[in-house]
């Protein structure tokens, strides 16, 4: 068997070391004489730009697309069926990785949202509210077993339609749908415990308005806690990625779900506007500031309920004392993870000054070992950009970037010629004052500080509109619980990143939003109470 | 205040330099330089080491990983029960893994206990390859140093190319570094010539703190290769343990340019291990690790597994056991 090329050294069974043996120059010790023959300057270029790997091609690992089976179209889920849209209105959704069209799918109008809303007041009035909180359980526990059972074709659909590798929906989004599914089903039976003393009542008909960086995990967030507070929905999944929602559609049929508790209306921004100003008594949106921004100014004094998940710009601070190897993981992951497509990302690193060299360095090194493409091929760590647009908006703030004097580093790699792709991308000498550390990215590029002490950390982890997230990586325990006292952040990680889990309440400061969404807080939003208002009333 | 400027005096730098069994970088380093000992962090660093488990790799370049993976293979027996009969059975099966195909290269040593040594010796000589012997009061270590440095002398006279020595756990958890460091610099220059494994025998060292503290401390002394365990031990080779030494070989490396082997060794005993080592070699040392002089996989079973993969890869298809010699 003699290797087809790549490994970058002779295969044949003579033993190279033997060569060693017979030269005592370099026998005893590899160390003097390698150290002696090292040049300078090929050691600093080692140092300087080195991606560590080349040579070994992994061969094309992908996962089959056989397991999932689209139709052509995809009506409005309304009812318990599939309807065509009044609107008469359909586009066409595409895979990101190839630009390949895959589905047509309805684009709402205001009747088509008028009659899903209708279709869910029905459900809320006839039965949903009063069957027995138990019984409202058993149907999410049903989802939430039907999630895994079909977890592979709908990790293939989401990276297919979305372009995140399918290593990350098949290990983080999916199995983090079905828990939040399983973790709120538990609470449907146990809601007057969970709030003593306070009689805790749905709220009626939630409209939910999702992103496209996880579709079906934020489609799980939005559900779950809505319909076990016994309140039922009408969603919209964001444009670019409606497949995995009108596939949950199945699935919610396959768990027999009363017809209309659970609708889904695709479409823009205008379908989204459309669900804001329908008769609904509560709105969760989640995705950009502005938007958000938007929402709120429309509802304001119509009393209908509103929680807000908006955007971040969060601040990954490593202290010197840090395990650096760990934190270099940590930071690939805040920054890296969906493409940086993600609204908590820690898309600015603050770094010690006293370390910022080394931990810059290892993060190239660490970059030059990422794998971008296919979304599919189950090594891909990095895959496409959601959009078009989405690509558009990274270029121009990067360009913006090297305009204002930060320097760009991205690694040697080979992007697909089709779909949108944006090699991952590290901005040093960046200033606080700079766009690229202002401005939420939303892709993968992460802009590095270096701050001196830990109150100049926190004053610049705080210095910006957002407050989603935040991560401190030190050794030291008590500098932790202070930094977590000090961050005004919705969530603080410590020695990790992006670590989520449906028992743990997730949400914004400042304009990154309100309210809270899993956990026990994560159902307060979709009820009402006796008495005083919890927040986001 | 008193305290912090007085620690940076010149004074105490001179005398922290002066130290005279301490590898330099081992106490508080005054330079912001690597590799500092630093710290561990287990949870994402077992994150890690699964994550990159989870590679998936197929067809060619399988069949790379896994002929690399015998030509990186230290084969070996450590048995109180070895005679000189199942040494050369086992020389036969290193230098030909498999008889029924030529082109299956031969492992890269034979590891025996040192009154195995003349034997492997004999039976290897010209074949390519090596004899590793273990020395230094294997498995324990628990043992006075100049014996341990008579059985080194012994090994190599014997015509060793490799030695495997143990560090002295007792010395290294009682924080008698320096004696530990003494003593593999000693090894060392009783090896001449042959090659130097360092044993840290990680699963008796309770943290990843300490893995990495003993790496660093056993390439300062000399060590050619850190190697993770003895074989003697329930808890041998883990991907996170290898993950450790792998990073802190690579720190080195930045720092000084010096290249320092690895060999996990213990627990290794199907193919499928052996890619997953070698895709966490390749990621994070990258393709200049990917040889046997700076690589090897230390096991007694993994083998025959691996024979029988690559003829899976070849005739697609499994066959029986029986067609692998059992030696």
């Amino acid at each position: 068997m003699v290797p087809k090329g790549g490994w970058g050294i002779e295969m044949g069974p003579a033993s190279p070391h033997r060569a060693r043996r017979t030269a005592p120059s370099a026998a005893g010790s590899r160390e003097p004489a390698e150290r002696g023959a090292i040049d300078v300057s090929e050691l600093e270029k080692k140092r300087s730009s080195a991606p560590a790997l080349g040579g070994w091609d992994y061969a094309p690992a992908p996962e089959s697309r056989e397991v999932v089976s689209l139709r052509e179209r995809y009506g409005l889920f309304v009812g318990g069926e599939f309807v065509s849209p009044r609107s008469e209105a359909w586009y066409s959704t595409i895979s990101p990785a190839t630009e390949e069209p895959l589905a047509e799918v309805a684009e709402a109008g205001v009747e088509d949202v008028g009659a899903a809303v209708a279709s869910a007041r029905t459900a809320f009035e006839n039965g949903w509210s009063e069957i027995s909180p138990a019984e409202r359980a058993k149907y999410l526990f049903r989802i939430a077993r039907i999630l895994q059972e079909r977890s592979r074709e709908l990790a293939v659909l989401e990276s297919l339609n979305g372009g995140k590798p399918i290593k990350e929906s098949r290990d983080v989004d999916l199995p983090l749908a079905a828990a939040h599914f399983f973790y709120y089903a538990g609470w449907a039976d146990k809601l007057e415990y969970a709030f003593p003393n306070r009689r805790p009542r749905p709220l009626g008909v939630a409209g939910q308005i999702i992103p496209w960086n996880f579709p079906l995990l934020m489609l799980a967030w939005k559900i779950a806690p809505a319909l076990a507070a016994g309140n039922t929905v009408v969603l919209k999944p964001a444009e670019t990625t409606p497949l995995t929602a009108l596939l949950f559609c199945d699935l919610v049929r396959q768990a027999e779900l009363p017809p209309g508790v659970v609708n889904v209306v695709t479409g823009d921004g205008r379908t989204g506007a459309a669900l804001v100003q329908s008769d609904v008594d509560k709105i969760a949106f989640t995705g950009s500031t502005e938007v958000g921004k938007a929402i709120q100014r429309e509802l304001a004094g119509t009393g209908k309920h509103l929680t807000l998940e908006l955007g971040g710009k969060a601040a990954n601070i490593v202290f010197d004392d840090a395990a650096l190897d760990q934190a270099v993981e940590g930071i690939v992951n805040g920054i890296y993870f969906n493409q940086g497509h993600v609204c908590c990302a820690g898309s600015r690193l603050l770094v010690q000054e006293s370390i910022a060299e080394p931990l810059v360095e290892k993060l190239k090194r660490r970059l030059g070992t990422l794998r971008v493409g296919d979304p599919l091929d189950k090594n891909t760590d990095v895959g496409a950009i959601n959009s078009r647009p989405q690509l558009e908006k990274i270029r121009e703030l990067v360009a913006a970037g090297e305009a204002e004097g930060a320097e760009i580093y991205q690694p040697p790699c080979r992007l697909p010629e089709r779909g949108y792709w944006f090699a991952p991308t590290v901005f040093t000498n960046v200033a606080q004052s700079y766009r690229i550390a202002q401005e939420e990215i939303f892709g993968p590029v992460l802009s590095v500080l270096t701050f001196r002490t830990p109150e100049e950390a926190v004053e610049k982890a705080n210095n910006t509109p957002y407050g989603l997230s935040a991560g401190v990586w030190t050794e030291k325990g008590s500098r932790i619980l202070w930094m977590a006292q000090r961050l005004r952040a919705g969530v603080v990680w410590a020695n990790t990143f992006n670590r989520f889990d449906p028992a743990s309440p997730f949400g914004g400061y400042k304009e990154s939003g309100f309210g809270r969404e899993g956990g026990l807080h994560g159902l307060e939003p979709y009820l009402s109470f006796d008495g005083a208002e919890p927040f986001g009333g | 205040m008193g305290l912090i400027p007085f620690a940076r005096t010149p004074d105490y730098t001179r005398l922290v330099a002066k130290a005279p069994a301490l590898p330099a970088g081992f106490e508080l380093p005054l330079e912001p330089r690597l590799p500092r000992i630093g710290s561990v962090d287990a949870v994402a660093l077992e994150a890690r080491a699964a994550e990159l488990a989870k590679r998936s790799i197929k067809r060619e370049a399988k069949v790379f990983a896994l002929e690399l993976a015998i030509r990186m293979m230290d084969l070996t027996t450590l048995e109180g029960a070895d005679t000189p009969g199942k040494v050369a059975a086992l020389a036969s099966k290193a230098v030909r893994p498999d008889p029924t195909d030529p082109g299956i290269p031969s492992v890269a040593a034979l590891c025996v206990y040192p009154n195995l040594v003349p034997t492997a010796v004999e039976r290897l000589r010209g074949t390519g390859v090596r004899v590793a012997s273990v020395a230094t009061a294997f498995p324990s270590g628990q043992t006075p140093t100049d014996v341990k440095i008579a059985e080194v002398r012994a090994v190599v006279e014997f015509g060793a190319d490799e030695v495997d020595m143990v560090i002295d756990r007792g010395a290294f958890l009682s924080g008698r570094y320096a004696k530990v460091y003494d003593e593999i610099v000693q090894v060392k220059e009783a090896c001449g010539e042959a090659h130097l494994k360092v044993i840290l025998e990680t699963g008796e060292l309770g943290t990843y703190d300490n893995v990495r503290r003993a790496s660093l401390l056993a390439i300062a002394a000399g060590a050619d290769f850190v190697k993770t365990s003895t074989g003697k031990l329930p808890s041998a080779a883990t991907l996170p343990v290898t993950l450790v030494m792998l990073e802190a070989i690579r720190d080195v490396h930045e720092e000084t340019g010096r290249m320092v082997g690895l060999k996990p060794a213990g627990g290794i005993r199907v193919a499928k291990q052996a890619v997953q080592y070698l895709v966490q070699l390749y990621e994070t040392l990258g393709s200049e690790w990917l040889t046997p002089e700076l690589y090897r996989l230390g096991a007694s079973s993994l083998l025959n597994d691996v024979l029988m993969q690559l003829r899976k890869e070849r005739t697609g298809s499994y066959q029986s056991p029986d067609y692998f010699t059992v030696d």
